[in-house]
């Protein structure tokens, strides 16, 4: 097996991960579990599970990725694939 | 100065920003004008795609839609935001790698078939013009309403803005105008926000003013608590709380989701950046751009509505507990009851408004017609705001509807003149003709959704349920195993293409009528008719869902693709070059 097969392979782990916290937050913290997380109550009035659903799964969204992005700049340079 | 002359000044004013940039970036070759010479700043390219993205609907009715809607409208939010996501990490760094102009191109070229490059062209043409109709439309609404001109007149003059940028400056033109336009929309949707939150609650930062106490005091209520009540009080339901079913909600998130991520102006934005570790980033800066928006929206929603109430029946001050008069309606109520969109009945003739939900024993509901689109127009003037700032609302409502139209009208164009032009019919045009084609196809293009624009077919207002639905079933799934799953064959991805996109279809025209007929629907649009309770809106995810498992199962027994393919494959996997 050669170094782009395992490049390969890292890039489709880091992808998973990160599909699996876009699930969590949207999904489930915003619509599966909503209705038990809103008994809960944060930055003032929000109940959470709205929250999650109006404003949390968006700001979550925009912080994966970028974290994406950046984990995958790192690969490229560990495995030797970047451009020039 | 009166609020006309300052609408005519400030919206002049960005028109002829629009037009400086036009002439300052003309394109000169096909790389130009389909994909800005691919040397687009990735943060620019961000602003770019925020302008592109957000259309007449995510800047006029979103917070509508919201505050008549409460937590039952987050499937928008999180549907339209959600599928950045999968655009950043399965398909854009990929697509720029590749490096071509289109989207059928890829997808002709990857199953080797122009049968499935012209299906994909036919999904692009058909989700995109359905698309840019209600943009048009837009454009000519925000005209009357705020130059009062005649509707034809404001349609003509946004064809004419469009043309002039498109036609001359084509990606390169568009990107630049967009980057403008962005700037002037995102101004334009967050100065009121800001006043209305800081009125409410004392805070200046509506994200944060949604979740405070009311007029700042934390001895008042919390504002989403009073919004409750006061609904509840009045026989609607909690604004907080979900009405619809679980399994709909969910599928309408991920079919707005895959059909965003699917929607192919968008995906041809990050063609125009330099680098994939650029197309990256680009992505997360356009949902950054994106966000801004979209998390101020539920904030205009929620204290739209509470404003609504308040001002039809408040519940402190003098008038505490009694109905408004209907002779002591305010001027903004006036102004949109002529436009129709805003309607009184007195039932009950006591000369008072009562405006209650379905749970309301004491009352009937007299308030016949609220057009949710008059919430973020409506606005400033319920807050009394001063008249720059309602002339801003005007200008960034054009904005956002120009930009999208432009990017839609361009995606269109490329794909005549690239995709059948020059891919299929006439190989041998040389690259000046081919740019001369796509000018003239541009032109066409306008003149089509000029005309649709003034005579809107009965399904301009199905517009989002079928865009998306072609995007998710058909599009997004032949990109995404184009580049994950090498074993897909040309076999594969045609049928699986075409039933993803057969079984969506069907069922939108099942509960729509055929062809959006009027009468040939199969069974009622409501609820108690949809299969598992699912609407047709959401119906996308499930195509998909056939797409993936017929191109899967047929490609795996039928031949598999051929060598070149599957380096090609390897190839767009990495973004250096790959040595063999």
């Amino acid at each position: 097996m050669s170094d782009k097969s395992e490049y390969w392979r890292a890039n489709i782990r880091l992808v998973i991960g990160c599909l699996i916290v876009w699930f969590i937050v949207s999904y489930g913290c915003g619509i599966l579990l909503a209705p038990a997380l809103n008994s809960i109550h944060i930055l003032g009035g929000y109940p959470l599970g709205f929250w999650f659903a109006q404003q949390g799964s968006i700001y979550t969204f925009v912080v994966l990725i970028f974290f994406y992005a950046w984990r995958m700049n790192q690969l490229d340079r560990k495995f030797g694939v970047q451009e020039d | 100065m009166s609020l006309q002359l300052m609408t005519y000044l400030v919206v002049g004013a960005t028109f002829a920003l629009y037009i400086f940039i036009a002439i300052k970036a003309k394109a000169a070759t096909t790389g130009e004008f389909y994909v800005a010479g691919k040397g687009v700043h990735p943060v620019l390219n961000g602003m770019a795609t925020g302008a592109d993205w957000m259309s007449a609907a995510s800047f006029i009715s979103m917070a509508g839609l919201i505050a008549f809607k409460g937590y039952d409208a987050s499937v928008f939010l999180m549907g339209w935001t959600g599928g950045y996501c999968l655009l950043a990490m399965l398909l854009a760094p990929y697509l720029r790698k590749y490096g071509k102009f289109t989207v059928p191109e890829f997808i002709g070229d990857r199953y080797y078939s122009n049968i499935a490059r012209v299906v994909a062209v036919i999904c692009l043409i058909t989700a995109s013009l359905t698309y840019v109709i209600g943009q048009m439309k837009g454009i000519g609404v925000a005209f009357s309403r705020f130059l009062e001109l005649p509707f034809e007149m404001g349609l003509l003059v946004g064809m004419i803005i469009v043309f002039i940028y498109a036609v001359m400056g084509g990606m390169k033109g568009v990107t630049y105008t967009q980057i403008a336009q962005y700037c002037v929309l995102i101004f334009a949707y967050t100065v009121p926000a800001i006043f209305i939150s800081l009125h409410l609650t004392g805070t200046a930062i509506p994200q944060l003013g949604l979740g405070a106490h009311m007029g700042g005091d934390a001895n008042n209520m919390f504002l989403l608590d009073k919004l409750d009540k006061t609904l509840v009080d009045l026989g609607f339901h909690e604004y907080t709380l979900q009405k619809g079913n679980t399994l709909n909600i969910f599928l309408y998130t991920l079919s707005l989701m895959i059909g965003t991520a699917g929607l192919p102006h968008v995906i041809t934005r990050f063609f125009t950046v330099p680098k994939v570790k650029d197309a990256r980033s680009s992505v997360g800066w356009s949902l950054v751009f994106i966000a801004i928006l979209y998390t101020t929206a539920p904030a205009v929603g929620a204290m739209a509505r509470l404003n609504l109430m308040e001002t039809i029946h408040p519940t402190s001050g003098d008038q505490a507990g009694q109905w408004l008069k209907y002779e002591e309606r305010p001027s903004w109520f006036k102004n949109w009851e002529k436009t129709g969109l805003l309607k009184f009945e007195d039932k009950n003739g006591d000369g008072r408004i009562q405006y209650v939900g379905k749970g309301n024993k004491e009352f009937k509901n007299e308030m016949v017609k609220v057009d949710r689109d008059i919430m973020v127009l409506a606005n400033p003037e319920i807050a009394k705001l001063p008249n720059w700032v309602i002339a801003l609302v005007a200008a960034g409502g054009i904005a956002a509807a120009l930009s999208t139209a432009a990017g839609l009208l361009l995606a269109i164009s490329s794909s005549i003149s690239h995709d059948l032009l020059k891919g299929i019919i006439a190989p041998n045009m040389t690259d000046k003709g081919e740019l001369l084609a796509s000018r003239i196809a541009m032109a066409g293009s306008i003149c089509v959704a000029g005309y649709f624009g003034l005579h809107p077919p009965g399904f301009a207002a199905q517009v989002v349920a079928l865009a998306f639905g072609l995007a998710a079933s058909s599009i997004f799934p032949a990109l995404m195993m184009g580049i994950f799953v090498k074993r897909i064959n040309n076999i594969g991805a045609v049928l699986g293409m075409l039933s993803g996109l057969g079984i969506t279809l069907v069922y939108i025209f099942w509960f729509k009528g055929w062809f959006f007929v009027p009468g040939t629907a199969m069974a009622p649009n409501n609820a108690a008719h949809w299969f598992l309770g699912i609407a047709p809106e959401a119906f996308g995810a499930v195509g998909a869902m056939v797409n993936f498992a017929v191109a899967y199962v047929v490609s795996g027994i039928t031949p598999a693709p051929p060598e070149h393919i599957q380096h090609l494959v390897e190839d767009i996997r990495v973004p250096g070059v790959v040595r063999r």
